[in-house]
């Protein structure tokens, strides 16, 4: 295996409580902390996970979005991805252009393995994965928990709603990464240092010839509607009260 | 008119109740002819089953020793090749729904809405964002195939008493070859569906031990409920995958749900806000789970969960 390429998502930050624009125009990001999306992390740190079993591959970080992503790629970087591309756009791009600007990098890299976070946790669609595996022909290994290299193949364990389903599939392919495929590390300060060295080049958009206007038009966000307010009870014996007066339990 | 594409979500023999609650949201869309496509090695079985769901006009099978067990890789083109001449194209969002449906999309060259939770028109749909903190009403171009996955925790089943025709389809695409199923893991089936049990009692990290989560297993017996669990609890091993709740795991809609020493972070909240009633258990009374709780009960977690078991027997 010669090269890997992995997304990278600036989102904002997993410990953020994300609020609503009093203007319903979309949610507050000025001054908010930003992140690696967390499931980028994880596909990540696999991908250093496979270099360090011995594999001589080359780690590419590929991210989508404004100038500030660079941020975002130097921790990449720090973690230990060789080089970074940035696609440099401040539009909102949907997954399915996302997919398309995915395609002409692997296009000019040739990588083996791409690995994805599963989802994003800013728009929770979980489609650039899947999207990248369709447009590219290739196999995808969503929701991957496991990842056993075998030559040209690999065996994956996935995290599915029965439990757990292994698959096997033909390389290169597209993975997915969930929560439990391993646990990203930490970041220390010399890496970060050396990552300022490490080359990240920066793409315009508009070189890549994809059409990235989005297809859905938003019309409106809003805060989710609230609970009405709970009691507190006592104890066990005034808990199964209430619950027996509605009906839930006999 | 809209026709909407419904893709069957099954184990071979049983319809999935994801795939009736994915008939509702179809059935809100104002003129909807619903049909569900049924993949599978022997359909007749599941095809029944779709076909016996109201407000179903047509079921669609298409049977192959390759749809045994179904890949979004494998799946896909499969169904782009029956989706022409459909408005919608539905699936659920669980793991099949989403491995599966993105993969169309994009072979259909549209964009995809996923998650959708209301209808508000027959190509404008809400959706949640930022683990449900955020709620938007997306606007779809009205001259292309809608691809969506339906949140399910957001409809109802859709009633029996349906009597759609079902006929067969010969589909002759390709199937790729480079994916492979080799085996699949499953929960123990003799509990309830943690996705559509009416009762779920679900354990956190605070727990503190396997052993103590086995207190939650008894409780959902006692309940005849299902069991969850919070992120920390399956990461620290007391609970398997299959059984988390939240932004990562499942999306759970039941009409009663206990959450016991479970802290409620926003990333498990988005998993239970459908809930009709949530009890809260936990020893920390400033804990968020207060907050979306109709019953909160503050105590030792060594403590309650016995006397709850106790107190459920009589």
């Amino acid at each position: 295996m010669q090269k890997i390429l992995v997304g990278i998502k600036r989102v904002v930050d997993y410990n953020v409580r994300v609020r609503v624009k009093p203007d319903g125009s979309g949610v507050v990001t000025d001054g908010v902390k930003m992140s690696v999306n967390p499931f980028d992390e994880i596909a990540l740190e696999e991908a250093l996970r496979i270099r360090e079993r011995g594999e001589p591959v080359e780690i590419v970080a590929v991210s989508i979005g404004p100038d500030e992503a660079q941020q975002q790629l130097r921790t990449a970087l720090a973690m230990g991805a060789d080089r970074a591309i940035l696609i440099k756009t401040d539009q909102m791009i949907e997954p399915l252009a996302a997919a398309k600007l995915m395609l002409e990098i692997i296009k000019k890299e040739n990588p083996e393995l791409v690995i994805v976070g599963k989802q994003a946790i800013d728009d929770d669609s979980a489609q650039t994965g899947p999207m990248i595996a369709a447009l590219w022909g290739r196999p995808q290994a969503t929701f991957c928990s496991k990842l056993d290299l075998k030559g040209n193949t690999a065996v994956i364990l996935r995290e599915v709603d029965a439990g757990l389903e292994t698959i096997e599939i033909d390389l290169p392919a597209v993975i997915s990464a969930d929560l439990r495929l391993n646990e990203p590390r930490y970041v220390k300060l010399p890496d970060i240092m050396k990552a300022k060295k490490k080359p990240l080049e920066v793409i315009d958009v508009a070189s890549l010839g994809v059409n990235t206007t989005p297809g859905f038009k938003t019309l409106l966000t809003e805060p989710p509607k609230p609970r009405a307010k709970g009691v507190m009870v006592k104890d066990v014996a005034e808990l199964v009260d209430a619950l027996k007066k509605k009906g839930l339990v006999s | 008119m809209s026709k909407v594409l419904v893709i069957g979500e099954h184990d071979g023999h049983k319809l999935s109740q994801a795939t009736a609650r994915c008939v509702t949201c179809a059935s809100q869309i104002p003129g909807a002819e619903i049909t569900i496509a049924v993949f599978a090695a022997d359909p007749t079985a599941v095809a029944a089953q779709a076909a016996a769901l109201a407000g179903v006009s047509h079921v669609v099978t298409v049977s192959g020793a390759h749809h045994a067990h179904p890949m979004g890789a494998v799946l896909a083109p499969h169904v782009v090749s029956l989706a022409k001449g459909y408005t919608h194209v539905f699936g659920a969002s669980t793991t099949f729904g989403k491995d599966l449906m993105p993969r169309v999309a994009a072979l259909l060259d549209v964009p995809q809405i996923s998650d959708a939770m209301s209808v508000e028109g027959a190509y404008t749909f809400k959706r949640p964002i930022y683990a449900g903190n955020a709620i938007v009403t997306l606007e779809a171009p009205a001259d292309k195939i809608l691809v969506a996955t339906v949140r399910t925790a957001s409809f109802e089943p859709a009633a029996a008493g349906g009597s759609a025709a079902i006929t067969a389809a010969t589909v002759t695409v390709e199937s790729p070859t480079h994916t492979r199923f080799v085996s699949v893991q499953a929960a123990s089936s003799d509990r309830p569906d943690l996705t559509s049990a009416a009762k779920v009692v679900s354990g956190g990290r605070a727990l503190g031990s396997k052993e103590n989560f086995e207190l939650i297993f008894k409780i959902a017996e006692k309940l005849g409920g299902a069991v969850g669990a919070s992120r920390a609890a399956v990461d620290a091993g007391y609970a398997p995958n299959e059984l988390q709740v939240g932004q990562t795991g499942k999306i759970i809609a039941p009409q009663l749900y206990m959450a016991v020493g479970i802290s409620g972070a926003i990333q498990h909240l988005t998993g239970i806000k459908d809930a009709k009633t949530i009890v809260a258990i936990n020893k920390d009374g400033e804990a968020p789970i207060f907050e979306v709780a109709d019953f909160g009960l503050v105590g030792d977690l060594f403590e309650i969960p016995p006397q709850l078991e106790a107190a459920l027997s009589k």
